[in-house]
């Protein structure tokens, strides 16, 4: 090792400093380590050219970035959200989110007056627990989240369609891994898109984000709980293991002080004094077809029945037909008005480009470094790199823009693709595929022979 | 019976509790049950205790899973937040509910259907975290609501309206939540309505999880001949244990218990159970004493009464070492380190 240091030019004080670092509570081994180090140093000095043709230098190319995996990141957005309750079953690869939480709540949320905690957080017995207590708190007006993978989603759907109907806020984080089934809970996948976007029985669809890397894991966690109380609905955050798991170099995260929490329309003593007549839960929604809630412990005024089975716009219980698909058509409804709140797709457009190239979370950086190839050999194409769901105008612009795109994804089935051709106005022969599902990250290799392999 | 609305009007002489509420005050809907349901005698005992307690109605949290029994949260306290959630789910909704805001008083009505088969788990595990609610499990041995199938609380031997026996042996959530360490064990019977006043105020005030688990005929689907939940064969074979009346903190008769010489308990908040009859060798607050009491008694006898208390014990909070004030009445700038504690704490991420 020394020699190769001595041929590359390496900053010997960097060097030292590192095996300090190692060695710190071992004073042998680091005065061994030492000697060894400049032994070798020394020998190569004389017996190699030395420096060799290429070599090391020492500079700061991520003076403003930092070294962090998804989970960690997800953990410090639910923080600066303000959640106060988290319930959560262990399991890989999203158990560090609830670690990472645990130990900033232990760290930030110990109260200096009343030497108590200014959370909760509740080691559920399953996951079918965990989401019925994420709602049961934010239906108390406490900002909740849970964290989970693939099966435990799986298990979660009942709740998250009462969720749905009942109009309930939660935060749901899935670190994708690859199924079906137990499947490699060590490997990647972005396979629960489907599930997700359209969880339980019945007619629903729920409000999802793709974050690409552990930055946007911290923002998209903030503004999932936003999303959520504004939209009063399930929104679930798609992370996977490749960015929950690993240390990715991003963007350091930055944070407005200005920040409020949006808590969405909720009728406080106040309001409710002024009030005339019962309360009617689901009636009188504003332009984003969101009816106004009101909490428990308040006043009698707001008092009303939460149910998940048939209801009228008044909150009341009904088999009408009518009245049940007045409130049924009003969620629809709701559920695209969320589009403009989603984090817009980022577009990155080429001179010349014949077709477009759609992906979402972890396939980022692969796919850029795919299309700069691709550019390169004389391929431009554009990029649009979707980052949630329902999704909205630029979506639809850029699918009608091109006679054809790749939806570049990691799942067997092409569930981006097929989302694609269930929500928007594409004709599916528009939509091709180029699928990496084996488990492993994605490699810019596999998208240029995807692509020109179908072009 | 939905085709009877109920009259709008108070008759002027109803009597009136500390906050100047009539009875009706304390009321829901009409009930939609079959009539003679015991479920109905369960609300109309709910509706007491709570007007004798003073209750506040919009401090309560009324919440159910799926059944018949689920459905009579509307039929009590309108002036409450209510919750019918999924089959067997209440109790997480519950744990949530009650994680968000400590303060207020949960009140969990369920099934034997809900509670011992799909919303077993959640029961069991409600009961270890000891959360702070009253959860009364209205038990009628069988699923009145899908109309007549088993529960897992019919007994062995007991006939079906068809006339099938059930081989199976039942659950008894009585000696599961002894086994699994409630803090506050009590089984009572939809026709008694002295005994069950007073247990459900117990409930209220227990500062854990109160099970009370009682027995409820269902008239339509078991309250025949070689039923072993039908109102014959629960008064035949009741057998009182204890009968405990709660007192209410600071009261004359506080002084009056404490001379007697009977068996009482003080409630964290002040309040006493006070048992006048227990039988001898009995503590209800000796886990293994209760246990011992339970196995000598006749097979078929049902045992009612507050069976076991403790009051002493950390509920969910108390464990958790949470805020006093309620989670969700924290304000944002608590809870938020703020952009210059972001700057700084990055470093460690180079």
């Amino acid at each position: 090792m020394p020699a190769r240091w001595s041929t590359l030019d390496i900053d010997m004080d960097v060097v030292n400093a590192l095996l300090d670092e190692k060695f710190a509570g071992k004073k042998a081994l680091r005065e061994s380590n030492h000697k060894a180090l400049l032994l070798g140093y020394q020998y190569a000095k004389e017996h190699f050219e030395c420096p060799l043709p290429f070599r090391l230098e020492k500079m700061d190319a991520n003076k403003d970035k930092i070294l962090i995996d998804g989970n960690t990141a997800t953990a410090l957005g639910a923080i600066y959200a303000g959640c106060t309750v988290a319930a959560w079953y262990p399991i890989t690869p999203a158990t560090s989110v609830m670690d990472g939480f645990k130990g900033f709540c232990e760290q930030y949320r110990k109260d200096p007056e009343t030497g108590k905690n200014n959370y909760l957080i509740i080691q559920a017995e399953d996951e079918l627990a965990a989401i019925g207590m994420v709602l049961g708190a934010s239906w108390n007006g406490a900002r909740a989240f849970t964290s989970t993978a693939g099966p435990g989603l799986s298990l979660m759907n009942e709740l998250l369609g009462f969720g749905y109907y009942a109009e309930i806020p939660a935060v749901i984080v899935d670190v994708q891994r690859v199924g079906p089934s137990t499947g490699m809970p060590t490997r990647t996948q972005q396979s629960d898109v489907m599930m997700a976007a359209y969880a339980s029985h019945g007619d629903t669809r729920h409000i999802l984000l793709f974050p690409a890397n552990p930055n946007e894991c911290f923002h998209f966690a903030v503004k999932a709980f936003d999303l959520a109380e504004r939209f009063q609905t399930p929104v679930i955050m798609m992370s996977d293991l490749d960015i929950g798991m690993n240390d990715w170099v991003v963007p350091r995260l930055t944070w407005d002080d200005s920040y409020k929490p949006d808590r969405g329309r909720v009728l406080d003593a106040e309001d409710l004094e002024k009030k005339i007549g019962k309360f009617q839960r689901y009636n009188q929604e504003d332009e984003n077809f969101v009816a106004a809630r009101t909490l428990p412990g308040v006043s009698q005024k707001g008092a009303y029945f939460t149910r998940g089975s048939g209801h009228n716009k008044f909150g009341g219980y009904t088999e009408i037909p009518d009245e049940y698909q007045e409130v049924m058509d009003r969620l629809k409804k709701k559920h695209a008005a969320a589009a403009k709140f989603i984090p817009e797709p980022e577009y990155v457009p080429r001179e010349g480009a014949k077709f477009g190239v759609i992906a979402m979370g972890g396939c980022d950086p692969a796919v850029r470094e795919a299309l700069d190839q691709l550019d390169r050999q004389g391929t431009p194409a554009d990029y649009l790199r979707i980052r949630g769901f329902p999704f909205g105008d630029v979506v639809e612009r850029f699918l009608a823009k091109h006679d054809f795109c790749f939806v570049v994804e990691q799942s067997r089935d092409a569930q981006l693709r097929s989302l694609l051709v269930l929500e928007t106005a594409v004709s599916k022969e528009k939509l091709r595929s180029v699928l990496v599902y084996g488990g492993f990250p994605l490699s810019s290799r596999h998208v240029v022979q995807g692509i020109l392999s179908q072009i | 019976m939905p085709s009877i609305a109920k009259p709008i009007a108070t008759h002027p002489t109803l009597q009136r509790n500390a906050l100047g509420l009539t009875i009706r005050d304390y009321e829901g809907s009409m009930s939609t049950l079959c009539a003679g349901c015991g479920h109905d005698s369960i609300t109309a005992a709910i509706i007491r205790a709570l007007w004798e307690l003073d209750t506040q109605p919009h401090m309560v949290a009324k919440l159910s899973g799926i059944g018949c029994s689920s459905k009579t949260p509307t039929y009590f306290l309108s002036g409450a937040h209510g919750f019918n959630s999924a089959h067997g789910r209440m109790p997480a909704i519950v744990t949530g509910a009650a994680a968000a805001d400590r303060d207020l008083l949960y009140i969990g009505v369920s099934g034997d259907g809900d509670s011992l088969s799909i919303g077993l788990g959640q029961m069991c595990h409600a009961i270890r975290r000891n959360i702070r609610m009253a959860y009364i499990l209205e038990n009628n041995g069988v699923y009145g609501l899908t109309k007549g199938q088993f529960s897992a609380s019919s007994d062995i031997g007991s006939k079906s309206k068809r006339g099938e026996p059930n081989r199976m042996a039942p659950i008894d959530p009585v000696r599961l939540a002894l086994s699994l360490g409630a803090t506050f064990i009590a089984r009572s019977f939809s026709g008694d309505k002295e005994q069950l006043v007073p247990i459900l105020k117990a409930a209220f005030a227990h500062r854990g999880f109160a099970l009370v688990d009682v027995v409820s005929p269902c008239v339509t689907f078991n309250d025949h001949e070689g039923s072993t939940k039908s109102y014959k064969h629960t008064r035949k074979n009741t057998l009182r244990a204890t009968q405990a009346d709660w007192v209410p903190p600071q009261s004359e008769i506080l002084a009056q218990i404490s001379k007697s010489g009977t068996t009482s308990v003080t409630m964290h908040d002040g309040s006493v159970v006070n048992f006048s009859a227990v039988p001898k060798d009995y503590d209800p607050t000796d886990r293994r004493k209760v246990a011992a009491y339970l196995d000598d008694q006749p097979a078929n006898a049902v045992v009612t009464g507050l069976l076991y208390i403790d009051p002493n014990a950390p509920d969910m909070h108390e464990l958790g070492q949470s805020s006093p004030t309620p989670l969700r009445d924290l304000a944002y700038e608590k809870l938020c380190p703020g952009s210059a504690e972001l700057d700084r704490m990055q470093e460690e991420f180079r």
